[in-house]
């Protein structure tokens, strides 16, 4: 543990602490982007270029603006006046409580399950791709169905409601 | 003497570095590398801006600057000093931080571009095993730094130009990515060092660059349209398209903040040209077997500063596209033949050597360009333009 590490922690915590306490939505997006981006300087720290690269190029360049378009293009983007905070936030507290252990129990056990390693792996990003082509061929192809299929699906989504708009445009 | 003359940059570096005590010198190394990275590009922009002044004064038959200093070749130092001089204007109901952030990170994102582009043999400044995986993640934060520009001005305008150009910049980044991941695929890497490698072999003279291939000179089609529009430069300069925005997302940036807007755009520009130049047009190679004793930085250069001319006569040339062109022909023409290459590139990677392969690939590619084309056109019932108000 470095100091670059806290360094990058704190990063992160703070902007990902932000993204939920700001009261303007655009500014919570922007927050959520610096958690993003700590997230993937903690990758590189770890020397997985890889991953750390691929979550800036998907992560910032199209989930962040994919939820400021979402944020704009959608009916009551302004702020409200008596804050963004819901009322059934202890729903959501105990929700997210219960996510938070699993994964941290999750993460814990899985220091004794996986074999300790003394060097640090030199993972090149020829292997990723050989893995991924080869033995996890198939969790690829349904994750690429499923995307498909989500893409496909807000294509018709948006269709039907241009027809409808059509046909009260007729009436 | 040649082989010093082509190294002299990286000697220079060492040489400089080597009188410094060793714990330092890693760096110093890299300190005096990112100073030259950020002297050189800015100095290319002003030159850039000169010569496109006088190249689109030329195509428009005027003259172009010509007052200040021979042949008005000291115009950019009277702009960086009216620009430094200018009172910076912040809009009142501008979001304040945002609006100051959003040029500061879009000229760091594009100026992160440079880290791993080889300027010449053994002239790169981050030697990276992904490197064009780190090229694509620091030209997708751009998009945000634009979105962040437009919305935090409060602006119509400007929020209108800001949406234009991160739905442009995404459509095309799909097209940009998948052009370049057939180089990929024959280069068997992603290291920008290695694709350059690979193509810097000869025979009879002339080089094994990609574009030289069916697949290649198709994916390089394909990547200038979509580097033109990733740099919104014309014919895809909707987001500032004077007549309908303004200025389009930088409509409320003033004085030296403006400037920032004017040399990212110029600097995404050069490094997406250096980009295209290492994926297809053999980076640092020479052009014919016996120029191999010119500089390797040399050929870099020009073949940047080639591509920034074909840059500049697109502008002077064609006129700017209607939205919903942009987007169908990107969507609906570019992005099948993109996949369509990448099948190609397949194809000739397992025929093997000889002909049969050349005459294959040609064809799936010209037959598919010319059936969807002539489809397309037959859809858009093109014929006489008649005016509804003007007539």
């Amino acid at each position: 543990m470095s100091v670059v590490f806290y360094v990058l922690a704190a990063l992160t915590v703070a902007g990902a602490l932000a993204a939920v306490l700001l009261k303007n939505t655009v500014h919570c997006a922007l927050a959520l982007t610096v958690a993003f981006a700590g997230l993937a300087l903690l990758f590189l720290n770890l020397d997985a270029q890889f991953a750390g690269f691929a979550q800036i190029l998907v992560y910032i360049g199209a989930v962040a603006i994919l939820v400021v378009f979402a944020i704009l293009l959608t009916k009551g983007s302004e702020t409200p006046r008596d804050g963004v905070f819901s009322r059934t936030w202890l729903v959501g507290l105990v929700i997210a409580a219960g996510v938070f252990a699993v994964l941290s129990w999750a993460v814990i056990n899985s220091v004794r399950v996986l074999p300790h390693e003394t060097a640090v792996p030199q993972v090149t990003v020829l292997q990723i791709g050989n893995a991924l082509v080869g033995r996890y061929v198939l969790p690829l192809e349904i994750v690429a169905v499923l995307l498909t299929a989500a893409m496909i699906g807000a294509v018709i989504v948006a269709m039907h409601e241009k027809v409808g708009h059509e046909k009260e445009g007729q009436k | 003497m040649i082989e010093k003359l082509d190294q002299i940059f990286v000697s220079l570096l060492h040489w400089l570095v080597s009188s410094l005590p060793a714990t330092l010198q890693p760096l110093a190394g890299v300190l005096l590398s990112v100073v030259a990275i950020v002297c050189l590009f800015p100095a290319l922009f002003a030159l850039t801006t000169v010569f496109e002044r006088k190249g689109l004064g030329r195509i428009q038959n005027r003259l172009g600057p010509n007052r200040i200093g021979p042949f008005g070749f000291f115009q950019p130092i009277a702009d960086g000093i009216k620009s430094l001089t200018k009172e910076d204007i912040v809009p009142l109901s501008a979001d304040a931080v945002v609006h100051f952030l959003a040029p500061v990170v879009l000229v760091v994102a594009v100026f992160m571009g440079f880290a791993v582009l080889p300027m010449g043999r053994h002239m790169v400044l981050v030697e990276m095993d992904a490197g064009l995986l780190f090229y694509f993640a620091m030209g997708a934060s751009t998009e945000l730094a634009v979105f962040m520009a437009g919305w935090s001005s409060r602006n119509k305008y400007s929020l209108l130009g800001a949406m234009r150009a991160v739905a442009q910049m995404i459509s095309y980044e799909v097209i940009l990515l998948l052009s370049s991941v057939t180089v990929v695929m024959m280069a068997g890497s992603l290291s920008l060092t290695k694709i350059v490698e690979a193509q810097s072999s000869y025979t009879w003279g002339f080089p094994h660059w990609y574009i030289f291939t069916p697949w290649g000179c198709a994916g390089f089609v394909m990547y200038a349209i979509a580097a033109t529009a990733e740099t919104n430069r014309s014919p895809f300069d909707l987001p500032e398209g004077e007549s309908e925005l303004v200025a389009g997302y930088h409509t409320e940036y003033s004085g030296f903040k403006f400037a920032l807007f004017f040399l990212g755009e110029y600097l995404a520009m050069f490094s997406i040209s250096g980009l295209g130049t290492t994926l297809f047009l053999g980076g640092w190679s020479a052009p014919f077997s016996f120029l191999t004793w010119i500089p390797s930085w040399t050929w870099f250069f020009s073949k940047l500063m080639l591509s920034i001319f074909v840059f500049i006569w697109l502008r002077g040339t064609l006129p700017r596209l209607r939205q919903d062109q942009l987007m169908n022909f990107a969507w609906k023409f570019v992005l099948p033949m993109c996949l369509l290459n990448l099948l190609v590139a397949g194809a000739w990677r397992f025929m093997g050597e000889g002909w049969p392969r050349w005459f294959v690939c040609s064809v799936i590619l010209v037959a598919a360009y010319a059936g969807l084309g002539l489809s397309e056109m037959r859809k858009g019932k093109i014929g006489p333009r008649s005016y509804r108000y003007a007539e």
